[in-house]
Parts: structure tokens; sequence; C-alpha cells
């Protein structure tokens, strides 16, 4: 059976073979970049049509279905449009942040795909803490909207940012526990350990409850930290606007925009890995029989399928709710998130001291 | 130092900064207040400390407009006030030239229009849930609203002939008899929104994070509310009673059975509660009367150029913001010598810096879109 | 107690915000329920009393029973209509008021209805129509009465 792995391990010995190995690295490195692109541009493209398709559903309407097939050229014309569009710099504006920002925004979003696993073996960077990498890095992309808000010389952005900054440093916390309490399981930080020690069955059904909790407290989390609703106060449209990238226009609020779905597809793969076993298939326990029927599914598509039935959670919740306000956003975080994700850290430890988990 | 009192006495903007308070214009082109109201507010941080609304980007001297207009002419305008009760605004103008003319209309007619008020009243209503929902950060209640608000719209279009400015009352009675499937769709939509109503509490009234967002929000006492002329479920959201519907029943009003909703929670919550009574106690009128329409004509006899006596004639309603007023002065020609709506909106709005001092740049949302501000009706 | 408390507020908060997602839920499986029309493609039928732009009525011999009285222009609230009347010589020698121009500004009109109950001899009406964009504003000022009409035998 043809997977990814035998194409890059291929690819991976042809270079070698023709050129010396630093080439051969630079040469892996450019196309892993080119790769990154486009699937940059992919999630882009579909994510939107998506978001847009789920929302008219939930809104009973169709959506769109003008452009293409069922309207699935309909986000081409989007960007077609944004490229045309003239990218306004507002007077009095900081111009060098204000032009960096989108980028910087962007630039976090693409390092964090550096450590997920697309696919058995498939993986741009396993490093040995990637968990704690990708924590770090995806506390960046707080910079680039703070400097979008400062650089752009609106008090709109102003506001959006101070609250996008206040917002992402406290769910920070919940997320990171959350996360923890799968460290603990494995005791491991790395992607690969932590998706093989699901081998018999994902970290949801074999954690018990704590990891259920530690579920729910990391789909809320990350829904907050990537700014979408009920937690979307950085960008509120009722009350600030557009919030941070209220002064951006063209191409540049294009990069927000996509940054913005390319974040959500980056903390649902984290979610995919962490909870559901990332590429791993479904496995139970000991059936054999049933185990290898679900190896047939490759192993990239699981890994695509776990992700967007999160994608699809996160836009659900975003279509169901109304928008909390800034003081009570905080209030959830330090009242209920941070002391529940405390607990279940302990229970969590409880559980794997004693070896309660399956 | 800054001082309290400057904010009260309209400093200017300079010292404010200067105090550490940011001020920013809120429109008048803005997403949240539904039109181009134009409100200054000063925020210390996420607080606001004033609110200020400037008015006058829709101003169209509908007054004076009315002064060149005939008694017959007239009416229209008003539907370009408050655009989500046009109904209601042409019933007040028509029931003050009838009252100035001292006709009496037919039954039949009297019970066109209050069917067709409540009805407007049950539009206005769902327009405004969706549109609070969407001020909240919610949008897809917005399109449950707007499904039943469409059939009320197609029932109007197919009696008046228009879905939002009617301008189907005249004096003397309605401009046309009810079209023969008026009825039937009345009484198809009842069921229909008898079957769709909980669907709105599910999706929004319990929602825990829309009831955070209300709850304990632009509070306005009863003295407050009466000192600042709030009417309709502003008021009533803090215990004031003052329905037109039941203290000065006009038409037939005083024939039927229906309960003026008081709710004393004074805040955001209480003011959307009253909202979603009204729309229970609406359906209980239309109810009421669709199966008793009496036979007979929909229209007095009127001549074709109404002149009214000298004097002054004063009218109001409840429309689904408030007490409605048309004030004519006749000289006793053929158009007023001066004209006066007292509308809804205007008073009520005034009440929004009261409610919103101290609350979050959120809850000013919420605050007016509890409040149902119509823009074209505030500034007219 | 206050754990109690504690956890059955979360779970009751829980409960309406998986309430609200079922009520969405429902409506993305349920395509049945959409509301939308597709508008270019499917066009609804207006009711015969829409009010969409006032017509002056012609028959098949091109005639109509505008007798030029100006009722309409009178009724009118914001001066959306502009008669412009001639003088017929009929073979007797009489002159006769008829009409020569219906003016309607179309892009003054409020679609008050005021100008079709004025009319006493039911001359014009409403037409159903809404699509009234066009791109130039000159376009929006229309001749009612078509080339060649005359007023029907019998209309005073």
């Amino acid at each position: 059976m043809l997977s990814l792995e035998t194409i890059t391990n291929n690819i991976n010995n042809w270079l070698n073979n023709h050129v010396s190995s630093t080439w051969a690295t630079i040469i892996e490195m450019l196309i892993v970049g080119l790769l990154v692109i486009g699937l940059f541009a992919m999630l882009g493209l579909i994510l939107v049509l998506m978001e847009r398709k789920v929302s008219a559903f939930m809104q009973i309407r169709v959506g769109p279905n003008r452009v293409g097939f069922k309207g699935s050229l309909q986000t081409l014309a989007d960007t077609l449009k944004l490229v045309l569009k003239e990218g306004l710099t507002p007077k009095g504006a900081d111009k060098f942040l204000f032009n960096l920002a989108p980028y910087v925004v962007m630039c976090a979003a693409m390092l964090i795909l550096a450590p997920i696993a697309f696919a058995k073996n498939f993986q741009i960077w396993d490093i040995n803490i990637g968990v704690l990498y990708i924590s770090a890095i995806s506390s960046i992309s707080v910079i680039g909207i703070l400097m979008a808000g400062w650089a752009s010389n609106n008090k709109y952005s102003l506001l959006g940012a101070m609250r996008s900054g206040a917002q992402i440093v406290s769910y920070e916390l919940s997320a990171g526990f959350s996360v923890l309490c799968i460290v603990i399981l494995t005791g491991s930080l790395q992607i690969s350990d932590i998706i093989n020690a699901q081998q018999n069955g994902w970290f949801i059904f074999k954690g018990h409850i704590p990891a259920i909790i530690s579920f729910i407290i990391f789909i809320i989390a990350v829904t907050a930290e990537t700014n979408r609703a009920p937690f979307d106060l950085a960008e509120a449209e009722s009350e600030l606007t557009a919030g941070f990238h209220t002064e951006y226009s063209g191409m540049k609020f294009a990069l927000f925009f996509l940054a913005e779905y390319v974040n959500i597809f980056v903390v649902c793969a984290i979610g995919a890995i962490l909870f559901f076993g990332g590429w791993m298939p479904l496995h139970i326990g000991n059936w054999q029989g049933f185990n290898q029927v679900m190896d047939y599914i490759p192993s990239s598509l699981w890994f695509i399928l776990k992700v967007f039935g999160l994608i699809f959670l996160i836009m659900w919740f975003r279509w169901t709710f109304p928008r909390l306000r800034v003081d009570q956003l905080l209030n959830l975080e330090w009242k209920y998130l941070l002391p529940l994700s405390l607990v279940n850290l302990l229970l969590m430890t409880v559980v794997a001291i004693m070896g309660w988990h399956f | 130092m800054y001082r309290t009192t400057d904010i009260l006495t309209n400093t200017p903007n300079a010292s404010l900064s200067e105090a550490g308070y940011m001020v920013i214009n809120v429109g008048p082109q803005h997403p949240a207040t539904h039109g181009v109201l134009h409100l200054v507010i000063t925020l210390s941080g996420e607080t606001i400390i004033n609110v200020e609304p400037h008015l006058g980007y829709i101003h169209r001297s509908i007054e004076k407009m009315c002064e060149s207009l005939t008694y017959r002419q007239f009416i229209y305008t008003t539907s370009r006030m408050d655009y989500l009760s046009s109904h209601i605004n042409n019933h007040c103008c028509a029931l003050s030239v009838e009252k100035g003319l001292q006709i009496e209309i037919p039954d039949r007619a009297k019970y066109i229009r209050i069917i067709l008020d409540e009805l407007t009243r049950l539009a206005s209503h769902q327009l405004w849930w969706g549109a609070m929902a969407m001020d909240i950060g919610a949008i897809t209640p917005f399109f449950y609203a707007f499904r039943e608000r469409e059939m009320i719209n197609d029932i109007m279009e197919e009696t008046c002939g228009a879905r939002l400015t009617m301008n189907y009352m005249v004096p003397g009675g309605v401009m046309f008899d009810l079209h023969p499937n008026f009825q039937k769709k009345v009484k198809e939509f009842i069921a229909f929104f008898k079957s769709k109503i909980n669907e709105y509490d599910e999706i929004l009234t319990g929602n825990i994070i829309f009831q955070n967002r209300m709850k304990g929000v632009g509070i306005i006492s009863k003295e407050d509310a009466i000192s600042y002329g709030c009417t309709g479920p502003t008021a009533r959201g803090s215990g004031v009673s003052c329905d037109v519907r039941k203290l000065y029943p006009y038409e037939i009003y005083n024939r039927i059975e229906f309960d003026e909703i008081i709710n004393n929670g004074c805040d955001s919550f209480a003011r959307y509660e009253v909202r979603m009574q009204e729309m229970k106690q609406s359906l209980k009128i239309i109810e009421q009367l669709i199966d008793n329409i009496p036979e007979g004509d929909f229209q007095a006899k009127t001549k074709t150029v109404l002149k009214l006596p000298k004097g002054e004639f004063y009218t109001r309603v409840e429309t689904a913001r408030g007490e409605f007023g048309v004030y004519i002065v006749s000289e006793g020609g053929t158009t007023p010598y001066r004209i006066k709506f007292r509308s809804p909106g205007f008073s009520n709005l005034s009440a929004l810096n009261h409610m919103a001092k101290g609350n979050k740049i959120g809850d000013l949302v919420a605050i007016m879109g509890s409040i149902d501000l119509v823009i074209p009706d505030i500034d007219r | 107690m206050f754990l109690k408390n504690y956890i059955l507020e979360i779970w009751n908060a829980v409960k309406s915000l998986l309430k609200g997602m079922k009520l969405t839920g429902y409506y993305f499986t349920h395509h049945k329920e959409i509301i939308t029309q597709n508008y270019p493609e499917v066009k609804q039928q207006l009711p015969e009393r829409f009010r969409g732009e006032v017509v002056l009525i012609h028959d098949e011999n091109n005639e109509h029973a505008c007798t030029g009285c100006t009722a309409c222009e009178l009724a009118c609230p914001n001066g959306t209509i502009k008669i412009i009347t001639k003088f017929d010589v009929s073979p007797e020698g009489k002159k006769k008021k008829a009409l020569d121009t219906f003016v309607y500004h179309l892009e003054l009109c409020t679609m008050c209805n005021l100008c079709i109950e004025a009319c006493p001899t039911s001359a014009i009406k409403m037409a159903q129509n809404f699509e009234h964009s066009v791109f130039n504003r000159n376009d929006l000022t229309k001749k009612l009465n078509k080339p060649g009409s005359k007023i029907r035998e019998g209309v005073e």
C-alpha cells in the first residue's frame, strides 16, 4: 500500500544518493516550506468554505452556491477580490509594525505545524519537547495581534489587541494544564511517543473522566486562544467593529483571516493528537479483528477526519453561542477553568500513579 | 486633576485624555448602532464613564414637511419614522385626524386595525430579538427570527400591498378590505409561531452566556425610568405601568382580554423578558379577534378634502417601543399648522447614559439592544 | 455545600449550552427547513396588491382612461407625478383638455397608493415590478402614456 511514509523515505534516499547530505537537507527544507505554504492556501480555501456552509445550514440558508460546483470556488473568488483590493495604511500608523504584524501572526501559525504528525511517520520535525514547543510558539501570535492593534493608531484596534492579550495569556494556562494531563499519562513530551502510547486506545477513552474533563477544558481554552466566538472579543464586530484588524484591508487583512483558520486547524490537530490518537486508527484493546479492519483505513485519512471533526465542533460553538463580556471571560478562566484543571491534573496524577487507566 | 463634574459638563476631549480617559466615537457607522446613531463614549479602560448620543444624521425634517401636506398625505411620512411599527404610527395619525373630524369608523375597520397593529408589534419584536442576539454576538438567532417575521411580512404584503412602509391606515378606516386569504394565513402563522417560540428560549433565553450578559446590566430604577420619560417595554421592565392600550384604551382595546406585562427586574434581562411575554400577549389578542371580524364597511365615508376644525388634537398609541403621540395644531385649513410627533425612541435613548455608566463596552451594546432603538424614530 | 452548588452551577450552564447546540445541530442536519430562495432563478409571485410602481393602464387599442384631471398630481405628497395637458380639437371644432404627457418620477415615489385612490377614472394602477435599478438616474423619470395612445371613448 502506498503511504506517505514511503514517499518521504524515497525522496530522502534519492536526494542523499545524488547530492551531498547538506544539500539534501536544504532541498528538503525548501520542499517542506513549499508544502507548508501550499497547505496553508488549501486550508484557507477549504476552511472558509466549510465555515460558510456550516453557518448557512445552521441558519437555515443555503450558503455560497454560485461560483463553481455548489459554491466550491467561492473562496477563490473572494481571495481574488482581496488581492485586487488596495492595502491601505492609515495616516499616523506605525508603518513598519503595521505591515509586519500580519506576517508575525502568520509565521507563528506556520511554526506550530512543525511537530504535528499528519500521518504515520509523516512529520516535519519530531522534536523531543514537542508539546512544550507548541505551547511556547502558540503564545507568539499574540505579539502580532498586539502589534497590529498598537500600530493601527486606532482606538478600536488598541482595545481589541489589549483584550486579545489578556485573553490569550490567561487561557494559555488552562490549555497548558489540560495538555499536561496527557503528558502525565504518556510520560513524554514527544508527539510521536504520545501517539504511539495510544496504540491500544485513544486517551479520551483510556484516561477515564479526567481525560474527558481535560478535553472539554482544552477545547474551551483553544477556542479562546484562537479568538473564535464565543470568545471573539478581540474582534467583537458588534462592539469594536473589527477589533485589532479594523484598519487592515486587502491582502494584509486576508493574512489575518487566513491565520485565524490555520490556527483553528493547528489547535484542532493538537487536540486530535493528544486526545484522539492523531493518525492512530480506532483500536479497542485486544480485539485483533476489529483493529486490523481499522488499520486498512489510511492513517492520513484518520488524522484529517479527526481534525475536521474537532473543527466542526468549534464552528458549531461559534454559530450557536453569544459572545462573553471581557470580565466574564476572565472570570471563566480564573474562577472556573483554572481551578478545575488544577484539580483535574491532580486527579489524573492519581489515576496515572495507581495505574487505573487502561 | 480630573473632577467628576468635568465629565458631566462636557469638558473638551483634550482634558479627558490627559486624565487618562479615552474618548471613542461609536458610529454614525457602527455595526451595533442599527443606523446612524453617533455615540461619543468616554472610557476608562473598558469601563464606560459617559455616553453622549449625537443626533442629526438622519434628520429629514418630517414635522416641517407635514405642515405642507394635507391630512391624507402626511400619514405616509410616519411610516418612515419607526419603520418597524409603521402600521401603528399610521394608526395614530389616522386616529388624531379622526378625532379632529369627529368621525366614528366602522367596527370592521377597528378590528382590522387592531389585528394589523398586533401583527406589526410581533414582527417588530421578532426583529428586535434577532438584532439583539446579534448585538450580543450570536448571529444564528437572527435568521430564526426572520423566518417568522417573513410570514408576517407576506401577510402584510397581501393585504396592505407593502412589506415595511404600509400606509394602510387612512382617516376613516383602512385603505383596502382584508384579502380573502388573510384569516387563513394569520391562523397558519399563529400555529407556526407557537410551535417555534420555544426555540427562542432554547437558543437564547436559557443560554448561560446570554443570561450573564443581560442580568444586572443597564439598571434603571422605576423613578429614573419615569423621570427620563421612558415608555414601552423599557419602562415596563422597570416596573412602570405605562401601556397605553390598558391605561387609555383606543379603538377596541377595552373589549379585549390581555395582560400588561410588568417586570420589576429593572435590568436588560427584565426588558428582554417583557418583550418576550408581550409577543405571547399579542398572539392572544390576535387569536381573540381573528375569528370575530364583523362584516361591514372597512372605511367610513369621508370628504375628498379633509379640513380639521381650529384646535389642537393629541392622540397616543402604544407602539412596539413605547408611547407614540401625534399632536396636531390646526388653523382650520387643509394642512396642519404644526405637527409634533412624540416618539418613544427619543426618550428611551435619553436614559442610555444613565443605564450604561459604569458598565463595559460590551454592555453598552447589550443595553442598546435591550431598549430597542430605531434611529429614524429618534431623529425625525 | 459550596462545592455542590459550584458543580451544580457548572452542570446547569453546560446543559443550557448543549440545548442551544442541539437546536443548531437540528437545523444543520435538516436541510428541508431551509427557507431561502434562489432569487434571480426562482421569482416569487407577488400578490396583486403589491405596490411596485405606478403604471397607466393601456388596452389593446392603445387607449387609456386618463382625462388629465391632475387629481393624482394633487394627491401625491411629494411631487412624483406631473401631468402635462394639451387641448384636443374635436371634429366639431370644440376644444377639449386631454393628456399630453404623464410624467412619473420613480425616484421620488414612496408607493403610498394615494394617487390610485384619487383617480376618478381608475386610469392608473400599481404594478408588481420591483426591480427598478438602472445605471442612469434619468431613466427613473418615466413617461407613462405610450406613444400614440389616446383617451378611450366615453371616459369623462
